[in-house]
C-alpha cells in the first residue's frame, strides 16, 4: 500500500498561492501573479497525475478492486462525543479521476487566462481567486467525511461568487454573483438539514463508514418513516437538493446562465468543468446509500436528471448568447450525468450507469472546457457574446475554428470521439432501467446536436458579417490549452473507465450496445444535418421554423419563464409578503408597545404633575389639613 | 496581587490617567496605551490559563481571589475565570482596542468620550471575571450606565431618544435580574446557614422547584433583554444606528455578550429545572429572534440598523443554543458570543469609516466604493462572508457547532425548531450580498466618492485586529473549543443532571 | 398659689398664635409676611412648652431648653431665610412668592 499523505498539499499549494497573491500581488507586475498562479497549479497538476498513476496502477487489488484510502486526517473542529469534523484527503478511484479533470482544466484555464485576461484591471486578482477556487474545489474532492464536503462546498461557491462578480462594475456581474450565491445557499440549506439529519441518525460524519454497505447509513434504510419514507431516505433527498443546486439541475438552474457574466475562462473552469458537477460527484460519492439505502430518492436524482436534461436541451435550441447556449447545454449534460447515476444499481455489472455517469463526467470537462474556451477566444476576437452578431469566422480564426468543431461533434456524440463512449453507456444504462427516461435521453441527443451545430454554423459560418476590426487568431497562450483540450476531448473515450472506475471498485466488462448506439448516433446526424440545412447559409428556414412552433420558441426563448417565476415570489411575495409586514410589525407593534409603554407612564405622568405645583403655600395648606384631618381621625375614630 | 484584578484596575489607572491629559492627541494616546497594555494582558491570561490546565489543573475556576466587601449581607468581591470567561475576557480586550483606534478622530469632548468608553469596559471585564452574583451585577450596571451618556452626547440621529429608549429598556431588564438575583440569594442557603451570593456556593445546593419556576423567567428575561431576545429587541437597531462607532461595536460586540453569559452563568445554571420546564417558550422566543432579525434585515436601508437587526439574528441563535442546553449547543452558544463579538465590531468599525467619508448610511446613496476604497471594501466583504456563516471564519464555526449541537437533542420539537433556525443562513446571505453588492459593486453613484481615500492606518489597525481574530477562529477553531468545552462540562453536568462521559 | 393664671390660658393664646400665623403662611404672598407667620407658629409652640413645664413638671427644666433651641434655630432660620428672600429680591425685583416660578413647570 502506497502512501498517499503528500495528497493533502495538491489543495494545499494553491491555497498558499492564493494567500500569498491575495496579500501581496497588487504590489507586483501582474504577469508575475499570474505566472505563480499558474506555476502552484502545474505543481498541484503533477502531483495529481502521478497520484494517478500509482493508485490506478498499484492500488488494485484481485478481489476487492480499487480500496479506499484514507491518506490524511487532521481533526479540526469537535463537536460531540461522535461527531468530529476532520480535514484530510481520501484517496479512492472518483477522487482521484477528479483530482486529473480539475488539475488538467484548470492548468489549461489558468494558461489561457494569461492571454485572456491580459490588461484586464484585477488581473492579480483574477488569479488568486482561481486559485482559491482550485484550493476550495480539490478540498471538496478529496473530502474525507461530509463535513468536510459542507465547507469546501460553501468555498468554492465563494470563489463562484467572486468569480462571477469580477467585472464588479458590471450591475449585471453583481446580480449574477448574488443569485448565483443565494440560489445555491438556498440549495445548501438543504445539504445542511440532510448532513444533520443523516448524522443524528447515524453519528458520523464519516464517508468510508456511511458508505460501507455493513455500515450504520445503509441499516437505517428500514428505520423510522416519515410520510411514507424512511427518514434516511428524506436525508438523502435533502443532500441531494444541496447537489442539485451546486448543479444547476431544475429547478435551481436558474443562476447557472447569468453566471455566465463572469470572465470567459471562468465559465469555462468553474460553470462547465468543475463546480458545477459537485452536484453529480456528491451523488458519486454517497453512492451506495442512495443505491442500497434510499432508492426511492435514487429515483428522484433519475427522473430530476432526465428532465433537467431535456428542458435545458430545448432552451438552448433558441439562445442567441454563445455562453448562455453553452450554460444550457452545461445543464442538459450534466441532466445526463444525474440521470446515469439514478438508473444505476450497486455492484458490478449494476453499476453500469455509475461508470457511465463519471466517464461522461470526464469527458464532458474536457469538451465542454474547450467549447468555452473557444466560445472565449471568438468573443476576444469580436468582442461580443451574441452570435447574432457573428459569422464566417472559419477564415480569421483556424485553429479555435477546428478545436470547436471537435468538441461540437464530441459533444453530439459521434464515434470514434469521446462523448460517443460515455453517452452510449448513459444510454444503455437507462434502457436497462426506464424506457421513458431512455426515449427522453434520445430526443435530447438529437437535440444537442442540432444546437451544437446551430451555434457552431453561427460562429463559423452563415452570413458575411463586416466587424469593426479584422477578428485575429488569439495568441498561442490561448490556442495551446485549446489544441490540449482537444485531444482530451477525442481521445478520452478510450480510457478502460469500467476498469477505473466502478461503483465498488471491482472492475466489469463492457461492451458497446450497438442496436442503441446506431440509432442514437443517427438521431445525431439528423440533428446535425437540419443544422447545416437551417444554418449553413443565411436563410429564411429559421425563422419560418420559429413562426411555425412560435408558442414553444417563445417559451424556450423566455426559458420557460422560470426566472420570472423566482423574480415573483422572491421580490414580489418574500419582500412584499414576508419582510416589508415584519418591518412594519416591528416598527409599530414590537416596537410600539414599547413606545406605547412609555407614552402611558408619560401621559400619567402629565396627568398627576398638577399635584406637584411649586407653590410652597398650597403645600402648606395640604400638609396641615392632612395634619388635621389625621388628628380627627386618631382622636375619634379610632 | 491577583491577575484578574489588574483586569479592573488597568482600565481604572487609565482612567485616572486620561483625567490628567489636555487634548484628544494625549487622551487617545493614554487609552491606546492602557487598552494595548489590557490586550497583552489578556494574551497573558489565556496562556496562564493553558499552561495552568496543560499543567493538571481541574479546578472549575482558576486564579480565584475572595475578600468580603459588605459582611452583613454577605456580599464578596470575589473572582475566577474558566475558559468561557478566559475567552470572553480575550474578546473584549480585542474588541475594545479596535474601538478605541475607530474613534482615534474623536472631535467632541474627547477625554470624557474616552472615560465614558473605558468606564464601560470596565464594568464589562468586571461582569466576566465575577464569580459572586451581587459583585457581578454591580459591574453590569456599571457596563450599562455610561453607555447613556455615550449615545446621548456623542451620538447621531434621534440620540436623544435613542439612548433613553436603550438605557430605559436595558433598566427594566436590570429590575428583572434583581428580582431574580435576590430570589436566588435568599434560597441561597438550604436548610439554614448562611446566605450567599456566590455562584459557585449556589450551584452546590439545590433551590426548591417552585421558586426556581418564579426566579427563571424574572432572570433569562433580565438578561435576555440584554441579549435581544424577541420581543424586546427593539432598544437595539435604534440604540445602534444612534451610537458613535466605538460605542455600537462595544455594545453589539461585547456588551451584548453580557446577556447571553449571564443567561447561562446565573439562569440556566442555577435554575436548572424551571430552566428545563420553560425552555419551550423561550426556544420558540429566541427562534422568532433568529429569523425575525434576518428578515428585519432584509428591508432596513441604513447600514447601521440593518447591522443591528443581524445582530438580534446572532445573537437570538446564541441564547437558542444557550437553551438547548447541551454540551455542544452550548459550546456553539460561546463560540457564536465571541465570534459575533468580533464580526459586528468589525462592522461597526467599518460602517463608521465609510460613513466618516460619504457622510451617509442610506445603502441605495451609495454604490461602487470597491473602486475607491479597496481595503475597506475587501475588509468589508470578509466581514460580511463571516457574517453568512463562510468555512475558514469563525462564523461557520460557531454556526455549525450550535446546529449540529442543537439536532442532537433526543426530542423531536427541538430538532423542528433547530431546521427552522437553520433556515436563517439563506437569508443572512440576501440581506449580506444585498448590502455588499449595492454598497461596493456597481457603478460609483456619486462623483464627489471619487475623490474619497481609502483607510488611514489606525483605521487599518482597527479593522486588521479584528479580522486577524476572525480568521484564527475560523481556520483553527480546535483550541478554543476545546477550551470552552472543557469548562462546560461541570456546568452541563449540573444542568442535565447526569454525568456526561467527558470529552478529552 | 390663688389667682394663678389657670394652664388653659396659656393653651388658648398659644393655638391662636399657631392658626393666626397658619393663616397667614398660607394665605399672605409676601414672603416676609410669610416668615413673620412662622415666627407666630414657632412662638406658640414656646409658649407650649413653657406652659406645659411649668404646670406639669415644675422639677424639670426640659421645656425651657427646649423653647431655648427653637428660639436659637428660628434665629438661624431667620437669617437664612431673609438672605434668600434678599437674594430672590435681587433676581425678581419682588418678593412675591408666586413671581417666583423659573423652576416651576
Amino acid at each position: 500500500m502506497t502512501d498517499y499523505a503528500y495528497t493533502i498539499l495538491i489543495p494545499l499549494v494553491p491555497l498558499a498561492v492564493f494567500v500569498f497573491t491575495g496579500l501581496t500581488g497588487h504590489k507586483m507586475k501582474p504577469i508575475v501573479s499570474g505566472l505563480i498562479g499558474t506555476a502552484g497549479l502545474s505543481f498541484a497538476a503533477i502531483l495529481s497525475y502521478y497520484t494517478a498513476i500509482t493508485y490506478f496502477w498499484t492500488g488494485h487489488t484481485a478481489g476487492t478492486g480499487y480500496v479506499s484510502i484514507k491518506a490524511f486526517e487532521v481533526n479540526w473542529l469537535h463537536l460531540t462525543d461522535l461527531l468530529t469534523i476532520k480535514l484530510g484527503s481520501l484517496i479512492d478511484p472518483i477522487s482521484v479521476m477528479m483530482l486529473v479533470v480539475i488539475t488538467t482544466v484548470s492548468l489549461m484555464v489558468h494558461i489561457y487566462s494569461l492571454g485572456y485576461m491580459k490588461g484586464e484591471r484585477g488581473f492579480h486578482r483574477f488569479f488568486s481567486f482561481l486559485s482559491l477556487f482550485s484550493f476550495s474545489m480539490l478540498g471538496l474532492v478529496l473530502a474525507t467525511n461530509i463535513f468536510q464536503m459542507y465547507i469546501f462546498w460553501e468555498l468554492v461557491g465563494v470563489s463562484s461568487f467572486l468569480l462571477i462578480g469580477f467585472y464588479y462594475e458590471k450591475p449585471s456581474a453583481v446580480a449574477a454573483s448574488k443569485k448565483a450565491f443565494i440560489v445555491t445557499r438556498f440549495a445548501d440549506l438543504g445539504f445542511l438539514i440532510g448532513i444533520l439529519m443523516l448524522s443524528f441518525n447515524t453519528h458520523t460524519f464519516d464517508f468510508q463508514t456511511l458508505t460501507s454497505p455493513t455500515g450504520p447509513a445503509i441499516a437505517q434504510a428500514g428505520g423510522a418513516a416519515f410520510m411514507g419514507m424512511s427518514v434516511l431516505t428524506w436525508s438523502m433527498i435533502f443532500i441531494f437538493m444541496g447537489g442539485a443546486g451546486k448543479s444547476a439541475m431544475f429547478p435551481l438552474h436558474i443562476w447557472l446562465p447569468d453566471a455566465m457574466e463572469g470572465p470567459t475562462p471562468v465559465s469555462a473552469l468553474i460553470h462547465a468543468a468543475t463546480m458545477v458537477v459537485a452536484g453529480v460527484y456528491l451523488v458519486a460519492r454517497l453512492f451506495p446509500v442512495y443505491a442500497l439505502g434510499a432508492p426511492d430518492a435514487l429515483t428522484l436524482v433519475a427522473w430530476v436528471g432526465g428532465i433537467s436534461s431535456l428542458f435545458a436541451a430545448v432552451i438552448a435550441c433558441t439562445q442567441t448568447d454563445i455562453k448562455r447556449v453553452l450554460a444550457y447545454s452545461t445543464m442538459s449534460q450534466i441532466g445526463y450525468m444525474m440521470l446515469a447515476l439514478g438508473v444505476s444499481g450497486y455492484g458490478g455489472e449494476n453499476g453500469l450507469g455509475f461508470m457511465a455517469s463519471n466517464f461522461h463526467l470526464f469527458t464532458h470537462a474536457m469538451f465542454k472546457a474547450l467549447l468555452f474556451l473557444g466560445a472565449g477566444a471568438v468573443i476576444h476576437a469580436v468582442h461580443s457574446n451574441d452570435m447574432s452578431g457573428m459569422g464566417n469566422l472559419r477564415k480569421y480564426l483556424p485553429i479555435t475554428h477546428i478545436t470547436f468543431l471537435i468538441a461540437c461533434i464530441t459533444i453530439a456524440g459521434i464515434p470514434p470521439l469521446s462523448g460517443f463512449f460515455s453517452k452510449d453507456e448513459i444510454l444503455v444504462a437507462a434502457f436497462h432501467h426506464n424506457k421513458v427516461l431512455f426515449f427522453i435521453e434520445y430526443a435530447v441527443a438529437g437535440l444537442t446536436a442540432f444546437y451544437m451545430f446551430r451555434l457552431y454554423y453561427s460562429i463559423f459560418w452563415g452570413k458575411q458579417t463586416h466587424y469593426h476590426h479584422t477578428p485575429h487568431e488569439a495568441p498561442y497562450v490561448m490556442t495551446i490549452p485549446l489544441i490540449v483540450l482537444a485531444f482530451g476531448a477525442i481521445f478520452a473515450g478510450f480510457l478502460p473507465f469500467h476498469n477505473l472506475v466502478t461503483s465498488d471498485g471491482i472492475p466489469f466488462e463492457t461492451t458497446t450496445e450497438w442496436s442503441i448506439a446506431i440509432p442514437s448516433v443517427l438521431i445525431a446526424l439528423l440533428g446535425i444535418g437540419i443544422a447545416t440545412f437551417m444554418y449553413r447559409r443565411v436563410t429564411a428556414v429559421p425563422d419560418k421554423v420559429a413562426g411555425a412552433i412560435s408558442h414553444l420558441y417563445k417559451w424556450s426563448y423566455h426559458k420557460f419563464y422560470i426566472d420570472e417565476v423566482y423574480l415573483f415570489v422572491t421580490k414580489k411575495i418574500i419582500f412584499n409578503f414576508i419582510s416589508r409586514p415584519l418591518a412594519w410589525f416591528d416598527r409599530h407593534v414590537v416596537d410600539g408597545t414599547m413606545n406605547g409603554i412609555a407614552g402611558i407612564i408619560q401621559v400619567s405622568s402629565v396627568s398627576i404633575k398638577g399635584l406637584q405645583s411649586g407653590r410652597v403655600q398650597q403645600y402648606a395648606f395640604v400638609f396641615v389639613t392632612g395634619t388635621i384631618a389625621l388628628v380627627l381621625i386618631f382622636a375619634y375614630l379610632w | 496581587m491577583n491577575i484578574l484584578s489588574l483586569f479592573v484596575l488597568i482600565p481604572v489607572l487609565t482612567i485616572i490617567g486620561i483625567v490628567f491629559t489636555k487634548d484628544l492627541k494625549q487622551s487617545r494616546i493614554v487609552s491606546a496605551v492602557g487598552m494595548g497594555l489590557q490586550l497583552l494582558m489578556a494574551g497573558l491570561l489565556v496562556y496562564l490559563y493553558l499552561a495552568e490546565r496543560g499543567a493538571g489543573n481541574t479546578a472549575a475556576m482558576l486564579f480565584k481571589y475572595d475578600v468580603v466587601w459588605f459582611p452583613t449581607l454577605n456580599i464578596h468581591y470575589s473572582v475566577g475565570v474558566d475558559g468561557i470567561s478566559v475567552a470572553m475576557i480575550a474578546l473584549t480586550a480585542i474588541v475594545v482596542f479596535a474601538g478605541i483606534f475607530a474613534s482615534w478622530m474623536v472631535d467632541y469632548l474627547p477625554r470624557e468620550f474616552f472615560i465614558s468608553l473605558i468606564l464601560l469596559a470596565s464594568g464589562v471585564f468586571g461582569f466576566f471575571i465575577s464569580l459572586d452574583l451581587f459583585t457581578m451585577f454591580l459591574f453590569y450596571e456599571l457596563a450599562v450606565i455610561p453607555m447613556y451618556l455615550l449615545i446621548g452626547i456623542w451620538g447621531s440621529g434621534p440620540k436623544e431618544y435613542s439612548a433613553m429608549k436603550l438605557t430605559l429598556m436595558l433598566m427594566a431588564g436590570s429590575a428583572l435580574l434583581l428580582v431574580g438575583l435576590l430570589g436566588i440569594y435568599f434560597n441561597s442557603a438550604a436548610g439554614g446557614g448562611q446566605l450567599s451570593w456566590d455562584i459557585q456556593q449556589i450551584a452546590k445546593i439545590h433551590i426548591p422547584i417552585e421558586m426556581q419556576r418564579f426566579l427563571f423567567p424574572f432572570t433569562f428575561i433580565g438578561f435576555g433583554i440584554l441579549g435581544a431576545l424577541f420581543p424586546f429587541h427593539t432598544w437595539s437597531p435604534d440604540g445602534h444606528a444612534s451610537a458613535p462607532t466605538a460605542v455600537s461595536m462595544l455594545h453589539a460586540g461585547v456588551l451584548m455578550k453580557l446577556g447571553g453569559y449571564g443567561a447561562f452563568r446565573v439562569a440556566i445554571y442555577l435554575l436548572p429545572e424551571a430552566a428545563h420546564e420553560q425552555a419551550w417558550i423561550f426556544l420558540i422566543l429566541t427562534s422568532i429572534s433568529v429569523v425575525y432579525g434576518a428578515f428585519g434585515a432584509i428591508w432596513q436601508k441604513d447600514l447601521k440598523y440593518i447591522n443591528a437587526y443581524s445582530s438580534v439574528s446572532h445573537c437570538g441563535l446564541v441564547l437558542f443554543a444557550v437553551l438547548m442546553m447541551n454540551q455542544t449547543a452550548m459550546n456553539g452558544a460561546v463560540i457564536q458570543m465571541i465570534s459575533h463579538g468580533l464580526m459586528t465590531a468589525l462592522f461597526f468599525a467599518l460602517i463608521g469609516m465609510i460613513y466618516g467619508r460619504t457622510h451617509t448610511r442610506m445603502i441605495n446613496e451609495m454604490g461602487g466604493l470597491m473602486k475607491v476604497m479597496p481595503f475597506l471594501g475587501v475588509a468589508w466583504v470578509i466581514a460580511g462572508l463571516a457574517s453568512l456563516g463562510l468555512p475558514g471564519f469563525s462564523g461557520f464555526v460557531a454556526e455549525m457547532t450550535i446546529f449540529v449541537g442543537a439536532f442532537q437533542h433526543t426530542d423531536v420539537f427541538h430538532r423542528v425548531i433547530t431546521i427552522l433556525a437553520v433556515s436563517s443562513i439563506v437569508i443572512t446571505a440576501v440581506y449580506i450580498l444585498r448590502v455588499v453588492g449595492s454598497l461596493l459593486f456597481g457603478p460609483i453613484k456619486d462623483d464627489h466618492f471619487l475623490k474619497l481615500g481609502d483607510a488611514n492606518w489606525y483605521e487599518r489597525l482597527s479593522t486588521i485586529s479584528l479580522i486577524v481574530s476572525i480568521a484564527a477562529i475560523g481556520l483553527a477553531p480546535l483550541w478554543l473549543s476545546n477550551m470552552i468545552g472543557q469548562s462546560l462540562i461541570p456546568m452541563v453536568q449540573k444542568i442535565t443532571g447526569i454525568t456526561v462521559a467527558g470529552l478529552f | 398659689m390663688t389667682g394663678v393664671i389657670p394652664l388653659h390660658a396659656f393653651l388658648v393664646i398659644s393655638t391662636l398664635m399657631f392658626f393666626i400665623g397658619i393663616y397667614g403662611f398660607l394665605t399672605r404672598r409676601n414672603l416676609i409676611t410669610m416668615l413673620m407667620s412662622i415666627e407666630l407658629i414657632l412662638n406658640s409652640v414656646n409658649i407650649n412648652f413653657v406652659a406645659f413645664n411649668r404646670y406639669l413638671y415644675p422639677q424639670n427644666l426640659s421645656g425651657h431648653f427646649f423653647s431655648l433651641i427653637v428660639i436659637a434655630v428660628a434665629a438661624a432660620e431667620a437669617a437664612v431665610a431673609i438672605a434668600i428672600i434678599i437674594n430672590i429680591y435681587r433676581n425678581f425685583k419682588s418678593i412675591d412668592v408666586d413671581k417666583v416660578d423659573v423652576m416651576r413647570f
